[in-house]
């Protein structure tokens, strides 16, 4: 653990920084998706990347849980360091990583499975209950810290595939939370859902940065102004701007961010 | 008049019906095919439907119906006399059938002609050593009223076929005229054709669901005449199969429908875990190359014929058994054909099947749910495992139901590789048969179809019907009641 030789870095801070990346580039092939990113990002602080389609914001966020090491032409070269450990040194175990670092995608995906499996599934495969009734409190509290504990208390045998959208969203994000991450990526978590569902959503968003690290990528300007503290500006695989939200969305630097947030490009 | 001409007559009609359809359309708005309601070629294509499909359509229900007409016609000059002494009605129309071709075949090498034909007497002999000439062999002495039955036959069959090309010849010209007669510049040529098109394809489906139903009733009516002649409760709970053809014969199917399940079941034990496993490898492990190869491969093994897995199971398989289990080594092993040898053939046949139905369903699971998985911290095979395997259980129960049906209907391969005897016995080492096997030797024998040694083929084949198509039916309910799971 390094942390203190790269706090300096912090973006106008004194907290902690979580993750530490410098000069990623990712290549699908021939397309060169990222070019040179350097992030520092937060602990207990909710993240965004914003950006028009296409600009890399979701490979990039996977690069944070290798996730992309399960696509064959893609290759990830400079330095993601989470907690000053490199996580694309050899030693470090993907598996392991991704248990650390839980994720939640576009389109909610629960297991065909009941709803208590679907939380029980990440604690079950790490071994992180001693017996049935630690599996059960586990169960429960990830679906209570998923804020969809008491709509579904009463049918923890139900499929998760039977709830609505924004209920299934909520139950991935239990699900998540349930093997004890400590950063949560979350790639467009509300694209699929309706307003009211995204509410719902973002105030879950708010609660868990009391104790994660959330980095979030979105579409939408207005998600990112009401859910996070700091937001990074990606734009043709380039990281064009990060900074504290307030400054980005009233006092962008670059050109290029002030066209997007103002509606011209995207 | 011959078919052929009468087809050939047709087809020119019709060929020849386009191009003056359309010629006619084109030359009406003088040569400005826009002024047409549709292409030009809709009104040449409409002028061929109305020739071709009419009167081909009667040419078929005609040469269908025809014989049966005659056939009641003639069978009704034959009394009672001719049948009572212990010959049915089939059997003497059988003669007046054979009778009325041997004439048709003396007139075409001209050792008769017409007219001699038709006023042929009654003198045994000479007709024998007549139709001798022709090539044509009697069996039995013609009685007078055979003979006049042939002759009937004949000059009604004869009478048909030129009512038949008239009438169809008739129908096709009206048609032509018909066509001929709409084309005009305002006549919707393009939606008669696309109807056409229409009642064609119906027509079609239609076909293939009247075969099947045929096939079944085929089925069911010999069946049900098998059950007279033999107890039902003897054929469905005997364990005895002991056909022979002086009568007297045992017919349990029971030791039938053993060796069926017991070497489908072999048959699936071989598969399901080698298919199942080759799917998933192809489905999740395999490189995009190695799946380009590896797949078309394992299904070249679906395209070998049945009766190449049978010498393979005869050649191959069996004296490889026969050196480890046989009488040399384990001593378990009587014979090389045996429940085991072909239940591993037909295993080694079930595979491409177990595994292409289950590589579909496997890339059939959405991305999203590996996504959500590998998100989790899982590794690839608790992925497979606990997800994928779950979400795609269903069609991979699906495909291993519908291999069971193919293993349970195979026939070369058991013939070939599973010996003849009949017997209910738990040793997979030994000879047994099955259903279908049984059907073939029951049926390539000598006996009279009236006899149950013939008919009780129908009984196994209704029996084997039903339970594959059982197990059909339980495999598509199966797959689609879980199959949105995962939307």
């Amino acid at each position: 653990m390094y942390d203190t030789q790269y706090s300096e870095k912090a973006v106008g801070s004194a907290q902690d920084i979580k993750i530490a990346t410098k000069d990623v580039n990712v290549r699908y092939g021939a397309n060169h998706a990222i070019k040179d990113v350097s992030v520092d990002i937060q602990d207990k602080t909710v993240t965004a990347f914003i950006g028009p389609s296409g600009c890399g914001k979701s490979t990039f966020l996977r690069c944070l849980n290798r996730m992309n090491d399960t696509i064959d032409v893609c290759r990830v070269t400079g330095e993601i360091r989470i907690d000053g450990e490199d996580i694309y040194d050899k030693r470090v175990d993907p598996v392991q990583l991704r248990a650390k670092v839980g994720m939640v995608f576009q389109k909610p995906n629960p297991f065909p499975k009941s709803i208590y499996d679907n939380v029980a599934y990440g604690p079950k495969i790490h071994g992180l209950s001693r017996n049935k009734a630690d599996l059960d409190d586990i169960v429960e509290r990830a679906l209570r810290r998923g804020a969809i504990w008491d709509e579904v208390k009463d049918r923890l045998d139900a499929p998760g595939t039977g709830l609505s959208g924004g209920q299934q969203q909520r139950l991935c994000i239990a699900r998540a939370v349930a093997t004890e991450p400590e950063v949560l990526l979350m790639d467009e978590p509300c694209s699929a859902l309706d307003p009211i569902a995204t509410g719902q959503v973002e105030e879950l968003i708010d609660e868990l940065r009391r104790e994660y690290s959330v980095v979030i990528v979105t579409h939408s300007m207005q998600q990112a102004a009401r859910v996070s503290q700091k937001t990074a500006f990606f734009h043709l695989g380039d990281m064009v701007e990060f900074d504290d939200t307030d400054e980005i969305f009233t006092n962008p630097k670059d050109k290029r961010t002030e066209s997007y947030i103002t509606g011209r490009i995207g | 008049m011959p078919l052929f001409w009468l087809i050939g007559i047709v087809a020119l009609m019709a060929a020849a019906g386009y191009v003056l359809g359309r010629g006619r359309a084109v030359s009406g708005v003088d040569g400005d095919r826009r002024r047409l309601h549709s292409l030009p070629s809709y009104y040449g294509m409409n002028v061929t439907l109305k020739v071709a499909v009419p009167a081909l359509t009667l040419m078929i229900v005609w040469l269908i119906a025809q014989p049966i007409f005659v056939e009641m016609r003639v069978t009704g000059m034959i009394d009672g006399a001719a049948i009572s002494d212990s010959r049915n009605a089939d059997l003497v129309m059988s003669d007046v059938r054979r009778l009325a071709f041997g004439l048709d075949r003396a007139i075409d090498q001209g050792v008769l002609t017409s007219s001699e034909a038709a006023q042929l007497q009654v003198d045994p002999g000479a007709i024998r050593s007549t139709l001798g000439q022709a090539g044509v062999a009697l069996g039995s002495e013609v009685t007078e009223q055979v003979l006049r039955a042939a002759q009937q036959y004949r000059l009604l069959a004869t009478r048909g076929a030129w009512a038949m090309s008239v009438a169809v010849l008739l129908l096709a010209g009206g048609g032509f005229l018909l066509a001929m007669r709409q084309t005009d510049a305002e006549f919707r040529a393009r939606n008669v054709v696309e109807r056409a098109v229409h009642l064609i394809l119906i027509s079609a489906a239609c076909i293939a669901i009247l075969t099947t139903l045929g096939i079944v009733l085929s089925l069911v009516f010999n069946t049900v005449e098998f059950f007279r002649i033999y107890p039902a409760s003897e054929f469905f709970l005997s364990t005895t199969w002991r056909p022979s053809f002086g009568g007297g014969s045992q017919l349990g199917i029971l030791p039938l429908i053993w060796g069926t399940l017991y070497i489908s079941l072999i048959a699936l034990i071989v598969a399901v875990p080698i298919g199942l496993f080759a799917a998933i490898y192809l489905a999740e492990y395999a490189s995009k190359e190695v799946r380009g190869i590896a797949k078309p491969a394992l299904e070249i093994l679906a395209g070998i014929p049945t009766i190449v897995y049978g010498l393979f199971a005869l050649l191959t398989v069996g004296p490889l058994l026969m050196r480890i289990f046989g009488d040399g080594g384990l001593g378990w092993m009587q014979a090389s054909t045996a429940v085991m040898t072909a239940g591993l053939v037909m295993g080694i046949m079930l595979i491409p099947f177990v595994s292409s139905l289950s590589d579909d369903v496997i890339n059939a699971v959405p991305q999203s749910m590996r996504d959500g998985s590998y998100g989790l911290g899982a590794t690839q095979s608790e992925t497979i495992r606990q997800v994928i395997l779950p979400a795609a259980l269903p069609g991979i129960v699906g495909a291993v139901l519908l291999a069971a049906s193919r293993a349970i209907g195979e026939t070369m391969i058991v013939v070939l590789g599973a010996g003849a005897a009949a017997r209910i016995s738990g040793n997979p080492f030994e000879s047994m048969t099955t259903v279908t096997a049984k059907i073939v030797s029951q049926l390539t024998g000598d006996a009279d179809f009236g006899s149950p040694e013939a008919l009780v083929a129908f009984a196994l084949g209704m029996t084997l019907f039903v339970l594959t198509l059982g197990l059909n039916v339980f495999a598509l309910y199966i797959v689609r009641t879980y199959r949105e799971q995962y939307e």
